[in-house]
């Protein structure tokens, strides 16, 4: 069978592969880059061998920043990241859980101090049962990402 | 024994090992035998309360008193630049540059951590909203080791509004260095929160749940009684729960000699007050309490050796 390219392939940019299928989109908003001037290819619920559906979105002529990429694995733990270069992979990584995520959101505690005062926010990241929580460094209270994220 | 908390930030009980649990106990013991009114000496501590707590502020002030020191500061925000729109981040930059250590109680979670961020001296958190209360628990620890003569192996009964109730949660959290065992008496709209539980199991702490602190009193060392806030629920309910989680003398006909029972303060109807007479109350001591363990983590924030 011949393989053909499901999204066309990008000369420079970043490819976010291996989206779990549905987060594509989330990932587009939470990462503002439809807000941004880099052309964007999107490809939702297309077929993947190891997870039967997948999404995966191509950014032209832009890299992400670390804290980008920290949420990503928030987000879509079993994404991959891919940096491109004359149409070559030149990097590639797999999404790790960071241990603290600063100033990526914002507290859902509205009587965390945080709200009103000229600091990042600042979690440390645990897994527990499969999920992922989120403890802030200020109020001490934990958070299950779907909270925190707001997903 | 080293003093690790020589110009640390006092922010949670959290931060807090086992020795140096230890060491402000122990210390807390020394002062209330001999008084020391020399370790402050010469020394301006900052007493800043953007919140109205009274006791909490009188046995913070007693402390620096008792010690030698000097205070500055103010006891509501009332009047205050915060009112007036000053980030807490600016008045701690300010006043801390006046003073060698800076107590603060204010209404926000977080903001003792974010004081100490901006501090230029040591921050002492004598209360950040629903957050942390530390030097309660250290009080709490010291009333719990003075009338029990150890901390190791208690088993401790938690009463009342253990959702809300703060400082029921840290001090679980520290008696688990001591390899405490608890019963938690509550009503179901105000159970421990699942994450102090998960923490209770992750450290291997032994835990069950009970509605009877009758049949909880013989097994246990101290009941820890807390205040069931009537506001939360609508009166016949209120009147339901609070006939069963109020402690009367009654229902310490079986307990074993040596219970006491603590209680953050105020009371309202919680303990009854024939109670009080019984040798098993403890709450007054424990809050006079208060001030020895202030005095010892001023002390120890402050002196490289007490
Ligand atoms: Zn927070």
């Amino acid at each position: 069978m011949r393989k053909k390219l499901q999204v066309e392939a990008i000369r420079q940019g970043t490819v976010i592969d291996h989206i779990p299928a549905g987060q594509g989109i989330k990932i587009l908003d939470r990462l503002q880059l439809l807000d941004s001037n880099a052309s964007i290819t999107v490809g939702f619920n297309l077929p993947s061998k190891d997870q039967s559906h997948k999404d995966i979105i191509k950014v032209t002529s832009r890299m992400l920043t670390e804290q980008e990429a920290n949420q990503l694995a928030l987000f879509a733990p079993t994404a991959t990241i891919n940096v491109i270069d004359n149409y070559e992979v030149v990097d590639k990584f797999k999404m790790a859980l960071p241990e603290s995520l600063q100033g990526a959101f914002s507290c859902p505690n509205s009587n965390c101090i945080t709200h009103n005062e000229p600091v990042d926010t600042h979690f440390s990241l645990r897994e527990h049962k499969g999920d992922v929580r989120l403890k802030c460094r200020y109020c001490e209270k934990s958070f299950s990402k779907d909270i925190v994220a707001e997903l | 024994m080293e003093n690790r908390l020589y110009k640390r930030d006092i922010i949670s009980i959290a931060d807090f090992n086992r020795n140096d649990l230890e060491l402000v106990l122990e210390t807390a013991a020394e002062l209330k035998n001999s008084p020391r009114p020399d370790l402050l000496k010469g020394k301006v501590i900052a007493s800043c309360f953007f919140e109205a707590s009274t006791r909490t502020r009188l046995s913070f002030e007693t402390a620096v008193q008792r010690l030698g020191g000097t205070l500055i500061g103010f006891s509501d925000a009332g009047n205050t630049s915060a009112k007036k729109g000053e980030t807490l981040a600016d008045s701690v930059n300010i006043i801390s540059s006046y003073t060698d250590a800076f107590v603060m109680r204010h209404p926000q979670e977080g903001a003792a951590r974010l004081a100490s961020e901006f501090s230029s001296v040591p921050v002492i958190n004598g209360g950040d909203g629903s957050n942390q209360h530390p030097t309660q628990t250290l009080l709490d620890l010291f009333s719990i080791r003075e009338c029990q003569d150890k901390l190791d192996g208690l088993k401790v009964a938690f009463v009342g509004d253990l959702k809300y109730g703060r400082t029921v949660h840290s001090l679980a959290q520290a008696l688990c260095h001591f390899g405490a065992e608890f019963t938690f008496i509550a009503p179901k709209a105000l159970a421990m929160p699942d994450y102090i539980l998960e923490e209770l199991d992750e450290k291997g702490i032994k835990y069950r749940f009970s509605d009877s602190i009758e049949e909880t009193a013989p097994q246990v060392d101290i009941i820890y009684m807390t205040r069931v806030q009537k506001e939360r629920f609508d009166e016949t309910e209120y009147k339901h729960i609070a006939s069963r989680y109020i402690l009367d003398v009654d229902s310490l006909k079986e307990a074993k000699d040596n219970l006491k029972i603590l209680h953050p303060l105020p009371r309202v109807d919680e303990i009854a007050v024939e109670v009080d007479k019984t040798p098993y109350a403890y709450y007054f001591q424990q809050a006079e309490n208060g001030v020895y363990a202030r005095q010892a983590l001023l002390a120890l924030v402050l002196n490289e050796v007490v």
